[in-house]
């Protein structure tokens, strides 16, 4: 029996939400469904939308893949617009033909509201909504040097942003006499401009524009009502949103006096055939354009489909943490205080730091009914709890806001009810994570993969990890940081023991601090009786060795801390077989060898002898990622030769078999390319060398861009550098890989020493911090306070280590020697690089084969 | 070559296989050794008694003659030196003698290098896999030479 057919009308993400919940709750069972999108994308995160200029794709941004809608059977056609609803046949028309639907549900969002101006449909005229629209205004930026935004609001400033990532001068015109007037109150509002001012984006506000013209000095010119103008090659209007609404006024739907499908609390329309969510929805004569209540009517219309009685849509509280051009701004509740009859204000200005903070409170002044920050969302999370849960405020409710010695006062996470919101993307309570919890949920990953807590816009990250935390310690769990057996410590404790100590060997180390009880006979840990491996009774004086998790950890713990060769007798028992032998070991026991290629820049010369080393040994070629030559199939005994002539040509050691700075990619910048603004070579050879001997948790891999075309994919680098008009823009702990991260916006106009010191700082901090093999992207996802933390101690020196960390990174610096230069001297180390200590002959179990011209294991 | 064979000990010679320079204290390294069944590859692995910190190699065995037999699995890793086959058959490559030596529960282990499994370097038993076991040589030095019985 043919299913009844659900129709959904639009692929953003509240559709998108839709779409998803309605598989959650089975509804693929009752209905065959088929969803139309206009654009030709599938669903993407919009809120992210400016991402799109500093290295993010269409693929990135995508919530899905079209692989979720085919496993579920779920019909997508997306590049297809519906133009009609035939309300009588049941049917919606679209440019492709007419399909019956039994119900159907309007998820078509709005559009940019364009002002009625003259000339606002001038060439170079343009909206921020879509990613066809980025497009077009990526487009008309390469020959534009100037741009305006229409509109100071959210979205107005989210595309000045992504102007100023195309490098245009900027400037933002709004027509109220502030910024965000919404979030905003007057003294906010002028703190918000003096900062976007000095990141160097003009500000023009009480400004209505009466028309657009021909300019001269750029393509148009404004003109403003007091016949004040402004030239610009580049105009985007963002100013406000209108809902889709046009099918359903087509169809006599009824819809609000100012646009939006009116809907009820289940989101049904005025026909109970068909359903609204998102942006297109008016309830309550209100349009909610955030993501999250947009994701609450999904779940309630979902739920209205299956025929449920779940919770119905009841509004949704508009608090907002922003971060706009890197300007924290915060909004809470009732944050103007202009809706709660004797409404209390508490307001801290800080002009020096340029953070403003302000507590809306009842008349008794118990309870927390709007906020407002500017400069600082520290306390965002703090003041939306005790807002969401109407908490009691603390005696002196001002303690709050005002800076504290010991850090802005958090709530604990035990003392929020039950019923808290922790993340509001999905709608988690603490009831949901402590229900996850007790279901066996474990650790954090799985109580996100289970609520899907902090997957939406990843606000409540900090708050989400909190809130686990003091649960599982509440249950009892207690994680075991010990490496290994043989030592009762973190990484991070045995880093701190050996910088403190100054022990400098393994075996130091395991005598003073290793687990006593380590292979102690009738210890718990004894095998099995009749093991014939028993340790013989009273053999209790036998030494510790410890094992492949704790030996490999300490030298490069020590290796860090003092720089000693890793072949040097007392370490190289500790290393892997990569570092033992300073190649890669491949699948058939060959290696694999890799000279370091700094920034990837290499003379015809070298080239050459690459081709004639691989050629004398026959070695497999191919070019790595990070812009180098690796060699494979290198025997064993051939290594010490084929370096010998490669240090004869000027090669060093790449360090691809070491966790250690592996390489620095980079475009060929400003030397070649005509949009360069910087020698990205140059400082990519510069970096490369600096961090090339430091061995770290685990490796690194950096990348530098001559300009924010970003060819260099720095943003994928645990370190990425990407040149601009005003000096290096730094980002950090990005990833490529098995799970890509986005690297994050650091510090912004460096020179080039500021630079380094910044580098030296953040590199030598998560050395000294993060655990065994975890990459700066992890590390960066488990630092307690994120970012902000990190920028505390990198940027401002809050923990005061920084000119310690600094000589520290110089010592290694200092210290560097080619590890195969190193090695190739020393007679001794060279014994190593046989492969039988009794014969010369090589092992007769290597067989290669041939393949497209070359040798590989057969 | 992957599974302990019952050799009869009877059969088997102390034969010369390097010296106590060629050998890595806290690591291995591999040779060829003779047995009944043909030439084989083996793990030598020398695990000085005494402090912790390895020391360059260099004579400091007791006086003897002809070493004493050092089964296999009497003393824990109070021996000194241990053999186990090189071939790692879950790697299918000849690479034993490059992994890291260790202990686990009190038992001197080799971790493979290729898949970091463990291999007890007193009954070649692998720890991940119940079913597999290498073969083992007993080992010994004598005055600076180092001697297999196979």
């Amino acid at each position: 029996m043919n299913k009844p057919r659900l129709i959904i009308i639009g692929n953003g993400m509240v559709g998108h939400h839709l779409v998803e919940q309605l598989v959650q709750q089975g509804a693929t069972e009752r209905y065959a469904i088929t969803v139309f999108g206009e654009e030709r994308h599938l669903a993407y995160d919009r809120v992210h939308l400016s991402e799109y200029f500093s290295g993010r794709n269409a693929e990135s941004l995508a919530l899905s893949t079209g692989d979720f809608y085919a496993e579920h059977g779920i019909e997508l056609r997306l590049a297809e617009a519906v133009t009609a609803i035939d309300r009588d046949a049941g049917k919606v028309v679209t440019t492709e033909g007419r399909i019956p639907y039994e119900r159907l549900v309007l998820a078509t969002g709005s559009f940019p509201f364009v002002p009625p101006i003259p000339g606002n449909d001038r060439d170079g005229c343009l909206v921020y909504r879509t990613l066809d629209d980025l497009d077009a205004i990526r487009s008309a930026a390469e020959n534009a040097a100037t741009g305006v935004v229409v509109g100071g609001g959210l979205l107005g400033l989210e595309a000045a942003n992504a102007l100023r990532g195309l490098s245009l001068d900027t400037a933002v015109v709004e027509f109220a006499p502030r910024l965000m007037p919404m979030q905003v109150d007057a003294e906010g509002g002028e703190l918000l401009r003096e900062k976007i001012e000095a990141l160097g984006v003009q500000v023009h506000t009480d400004r209505a524009t009466q028309r657009i013209e021909d300019g001269v000095d750029a393509a148009h010119r404004m003109v403003f009502q007091d016949d004040k103008v402004l030239e610009t090659d580049l105009i985007v209007f963002s100013a406000g949103i209108r809902p889709r609404d046009e099918l359903a006024r087509d169809c006599a739907l009824e819809v609000g006096e100012r646009g939006g499908v009116v809907i009820d609390d289940r989101c049904l329309t005025s026909d109970p055939a068909i359903l609204a969510v998102g942006e297109v929805a008016l309830w309550n004569q209100s349009i909610f354009g955030l993501v999250a209540p947009g994701y609450q009517m999904a779940k309630v219309a979902a739920d209205t489909l299956l025929g449920g009685e779940g919770e119905s849509f009841r509004g949704a509280d508009m608090s907002t943490k922003l971060k706009l051009l890197g300007v924290d701004v915060g909004a809470i509740g009732d944050a103007h205080g202009n809706q709660t009859p004797g409404a209390r204000m508490f307001r801290y200005l800080d002009p020096l730091k340029q953070e403003y903070r302000k507590l809306v409170v009842s008349s008794d002044g118990k309870r927390l009914v709007g906020a407002m920050l500017v400069g600082d969302n520290g306390v965002y999370d703090t003041l939306l709890q005790y807002y969401a849960n109407r908490m009691e405020l603390p005696e002196e409710p001002a303690s709050l806001i005002l800076p504290s010695n010991e850090g802005a006062p958090t709530l604990g996470p035990d003392a929020l009810p039950e019923t808290a919101t922790i993340c509001s993307c999905h709608n988690v309570t603490k009831g949901d994570i402590c229900a996850t919890l007790d279901a066996g949920a474990s650790d954090l990953a799985t109580v996100k993969g289970e609520t899907r807590a902090s997957t939406g816009c990843g606000g409540c990250a900090a708050l989400l990890k909190s809130v686990v935390d003091h649960e599982l310690e509440a249950r009892g769990v207690e994680v075991d940081p010990s490496i290994c057996e043989h030592f009762a410590h973190t990484r991070q404790g045995l880093y701190d023991i050996v910088r403190v100590e100054g022990i400098k060997t393994f075996g130091e180390l395991i005598d003073k601090h290793g687990n006593p009880d380590t292979h102690r006979p009738g210890s718990s840990s004894a095998p099995k009786p009749g093991s014939s491996s028993a340790p013989k009774p009273g053999s209790s004086s036998a030494p510790k060795l410890g094992c492949d998790i704790c030996k490999p950890a300490v030298a490069s713990i020590l290796a860090s801390c003092f720089n000693e060769p890793i072949t040097d007798a007392a370490h190289v028992p500790l290393q892997d077989t990569n570092d033992t032998f300073m190649a890669n070991m491949q699948k058939n026991g060959t290696y694999s060898v890799v000279p370091r290629i700094a920034g990837g820049e290499i003379t015809p010369d070298k080239l050459v002898v690459l081709g004639q080393v691989a050629q004398k040994y026959g070695l497999y070629t191919k070019i790595t990622g990070g812009q180098r030559i690796d060699l494979f199939g290198a025997r064993l005994e051939d290594l010490p030769d084929i370096w010998g002539e490669l240090i004869e040509t000027g090669f060093e050691t790449g360090h691809a078999y070491g966790k250690s700075l592996r390489t620095v990619k980079s475009c060929v910048g400003n030397t070649w390319c005509r949009y360069g603004v910087a020698d990205s070579v140059g400082m990519a050879i510069k970096l490369e060398h600096r961090y090339k001997g430091l061995r770290s948790p685990h490796k690194l891999k950096f990348g530098v861009s001559g300009c924010t075309r970003e060819c260099a994919e720095a943003q994928s680098k645990d370190i990425g550098v990407i040149a601009t008009e005003n000096g290096w823009n730094l980002y950090v702990c990005g990833n490529g890989g098995m799970r890509p991260r986005h690297a994050e916006l650091f510090a912004t106009d460096l020179d080039d020493e500021a630079l380094i010191r910044t580098i030296d700082r953040l590199l030598m901090f998560y050395v000294r911090t993060a655990d065994r093999l975890q990459r700066t992207s992890v590390w960066r996802e488990n630092l307690e306070g994120g970012l902000d933390y990190l920028k505390a101690v990198v940027l401002e020196d809050s923990l005061g280590i920084n000119e310690e960390l600094e000589s520290q990174m110089q010592a290694v610096v200092d210290t560097y020697q080619c590890e195969w230069a190193n090695a190739i001297g020393d007679p001794e180390k060279l014994k190593r690089f046989r492969s039988f200590v009794n014969d010369s002959r090589p092992d007769p179990d290597i067989i290669m084969t041939s393949e497209r011209g070359q040798l590989r294991p057969a | 070559m992957t599974t302990a064979t019952a050799t009869n000990p009877m059969t088997q010679t102390w034969q010369r296989l390097c010296h106590r320079a060629d050998l890595v204290p806290f690591s291995g390294v591999a040779a060829w050794v003779e047995t009944a069944e043909g030439p084989a590859q083996v793990a030598i692995f020398y695990i000085p008694c005494g402090p912790n910190t390895p020391q360059p190699a260099g004579p400091n065995t007791p006086e003897g003659t002809l070493p004493g037999p050092n089964t296999p699995g009497e003393a824990g890793h109070e021996s000194e030196l241990y053999a186990i086959d090189h071939h790692d058959p879950i790697a299918g490559a000849n690479v034993n003698a490059r992994g890291i030596v260790g202990d686990l529960k009190g038992q001197p282990v080799v971790a493979s290098p290729l898949y970091k499994h463990h291999y007890r370097l007193t009954d070649g038993q692998c720890l991940e896999n119940p079913g597999l076991r290498l073969r083992t040589w007993a080992v010994s030095f004598h005055e600076d030479r180092v001697m297999i019985r196979a």
